[in-house]
């Protein structure tokens, strides 16, 4: 294709009378469309929010798509007692929130080494941390689940006496799992800050540690924004590490224990539903504070900062 | 070596040994140490206890010969795969490409169909049952029918699918909305001058500039159907129906079968398949790089 770049009023003069003409059904049905999926894809929440509220006998007896009777909170109440949430809202936050900080700060080292130093073989261990993060978990999880029973934990720091069904055990296997990403965006984000600045520093006789904590470090604070949401989202949602790397049921993290709320017999879906509410709360508070981070987190790591 | 020990000094060598230390520890003793004992594993017949013993090949024989869920996981990873490659990453790229132009609520559309994407899957699991299950679930009250969504073994791979796009969207969404936005507007300008239609400036001068983000989308499909889990597990344990290759890997060494070896084996399979995609998404990336 031939393009030329053309002079620079002309375009606009062209482009505006198509444009114009098409500013009216065009864009209400653009709006209607876009209203419509935004709606379909908000429905399927709204249902469960919905039928959180309601008594059991109502819907069992009128179904859920019907209009309520009474609207009550009490499968809230009783979700958070009886399913003892709060409790593993705790555990959550005893594997989440030491996760995120160790993986940040592991992996913002290491893509300062890579990104700032020339260390040898800098490139393969980018190349391998970042193929690292990609694999299935189930690729390494029966080696792993073996390695975790055979790895010894004092009593005070594990009740099982090793790694597995430790909060430690799950607390590394984040970190080891992320920490690949990490690297990758931490390191295409430090090569776009002015090498100058480092170079500065170097002439000031900083060492690598103070280069790295004093003066990268605090440039980096969007791109570890947006990790520390996106992190803390995907170690929050994550069920597959707890159900092979744990089986004590009271080390669970929250969504584990929504498992909690089936009974043996009989499940109350509307009850489950304000479980499911709660659970997914946090993630939704979190992304619609955060929203900027969150959306800049994943797209520095899909398109290179 | 000698302008190393002239940049760095002992302090620093200290601190950047320790540093990428632990950090190459972390990853080759969780990471990849256990995806090569995987490979390795994958050759015995350990039950977990006891001792070792190499049987060549014959897990993968009786895999493909001896272990029916293992061929209906293949087809349903397969079926999974076609899916949100050939419907969800599409119509999620559609959303992309319409709701890449000035807009009065752009972002209340973008955030509704990017909300799943941070919902847990146990959760999108449990919503799909509201919406499914045969006797209290909105779709048969709406439709009037009376379908066991879930718990027809035809069926029911479909409407999980329907699920998983349901997250799988908004991911594709954001992701291409971020590559068109760095679309430089004066190709599109130019095309429009030169008498391309908005379609045919589309396919023919947007899409090619956005290839690298096509392959990096391409390899997040491959993943996410490789990778599919939690929601099948939340749903029925993958089962009647629902196999999925990750399901069957996590089956075979959790709980009382235990047959680790076999296990493996399955989970070379994910391995291979997945590596082939890792590699390709890789050289893309650092190819650009230079």
């Amino acid at each position: 294709m031939t393009l030329t770049a053309p002079p620079a009023a002309p375009p606009s003069q062209a482009r505006r009378p198509p444009s114009r003409r098409r500013a009216g059904p065009l864009r209400v049905l653009l709006h209607a469309f876009l209203a419509l999926v935004a709606l379909g894809w908000l429905l399927p929440l709204a249902l469960a929010v919905y039928a959180s509220l309601r008594p059991y006998d109502e819907t069992a007896r009128l179904g859920y798509l019907s209009l309520p009777e009474n609207l009550t909170l009490d499968y809230y109440a009783q979700a958070w007692t009886q399913a003892e949430l709060p409790r593993y809202y705790l555990n959550t936050l005893i594997i989440v929130v030491p996760g995120v900080v160790v993986t940040l700060l592991l992996a913002s080292f290491t893509a300062f080494a890579i990104a700032r130093l020339r260390i040898p073989g800098r490139k393969t261990l980018l190349i391998v941390f970042t193929a690292g993060n990609l694999l299935p978990p189930q690729v390494l999880i029966t080696p792993l689940y073996t390695l975790y029973t055979m790895i010894p934990l004092p009593a005070w720091l594990s009740d099982s006496q090793s790694l597995y069904d430790s909060y430690l055990g799950l607390i590394l296997i984040h970190v080891a799992f992320q920490f690949g990403f990490c690297v990758f965006v931490l390191a295409n984000f430090m090569r776009t800050i002015p090498e100058e600045i480092s170079e500065a520093a170097l002439v000031d006789g900083a060492g690598v540690w103070k280069r790295y904590w004093r003066l990268t470090l605090p440039l980096c604070r969007p791109a570890l924004a947006a990790l520390s949401t996106l992190q803390f989202t995907w170690m929050y949602n994550d069920f597959l590490w707890a159900l092979v790397l744990m089986s004590s049921g009271d080390k669970l993290p929250v969504t584990s224990a929504l498992n909690n709320l089936r009974g043996q017999f009989f499940t109350d879906y509307n009850l489950l539903a304000a479980g499911s509410v709660l659970v997914a709360l946090p993630t939704l508070i979190v992304f619609q504070l955060l929203h900027k981070q969150f959306v800049a987190g994943l797209t520095l790591g899909s398109t290179k900062g | 070596m000698a302008t190393k020990t002239r940049r760095y000094s002992a302090r620093d060598v200290t601190v950047l040994v320790i540093g990428l230390g632990v950090a190459v520890i972390v990853n080759v003793g969780l990471i990849w140490g256990p995806t090569l004992a995987s490979v390795g594993l994958s050759g015995t017949d350990w039950g977990g206890i006891g001792p070792i013993e190499w049987i060549g090949g014959r897990n993968y024989h009786d895999l493909a010969a001896e272990y029916p869920p293992f061929w209906s996981a293949v087809r349903n990873n397969v079926v999974w795969l076609g899916f949100l490659g050939l419907v969800a990453t599409p119509f999620g790229l559609f959303c992309a490409v319409l709701l890449d132009r000035r807009l009065r609520l752009s972002r209340v559309y973008q955030s509704a169909l990017y909300l799943p994407v941070v919902l847990s899957l146990a959760v999108v699991g449990f919503i799909a049952q509201l919406v499914y299950s045969s006797d209290y679930g909105v779709l048969n009250a709406v439709t009037g029918l009376s379908v066991d969504w879930l718990g027809d073994s035809s069926i029911n791979i479909w409407v999980v699918m329907v699920a998983a796009a349901w997250r799988h969207v908004g991911y594709v969404m954001i992701i291409y909305l971020a590559g068109l936005k760095a679309v430089d507007p004066a190709l599109k300008e130019a095309a429009a001058i030169d008498g391309a239609n908005e379609r045919q400036a589309f396919f023919l001068v947007v899409f090619p500039t956005l290839r690298p983000i096509n392959v990096i989308v391409l390899v997040i499909t491959v993943i996410e159907a490789l990778r599919a889990f939690d929601i099948v597990y939340a749903i029925n344990k993958g089962r009647n129906g629902l196999e999925l290759l990750s399901v069957l890997v996590t089956e075979n060494i959790v709980g009382e079968a235990s047959r680790i070896g076999f296990g493996s084996a399955i989970a070379v399979i994910l391995l291979v398949i997945s590596l082939g995609f890792i590699v390709t998404y890789l050289s893309q990336l650092f190819r650009e790089e230079r």
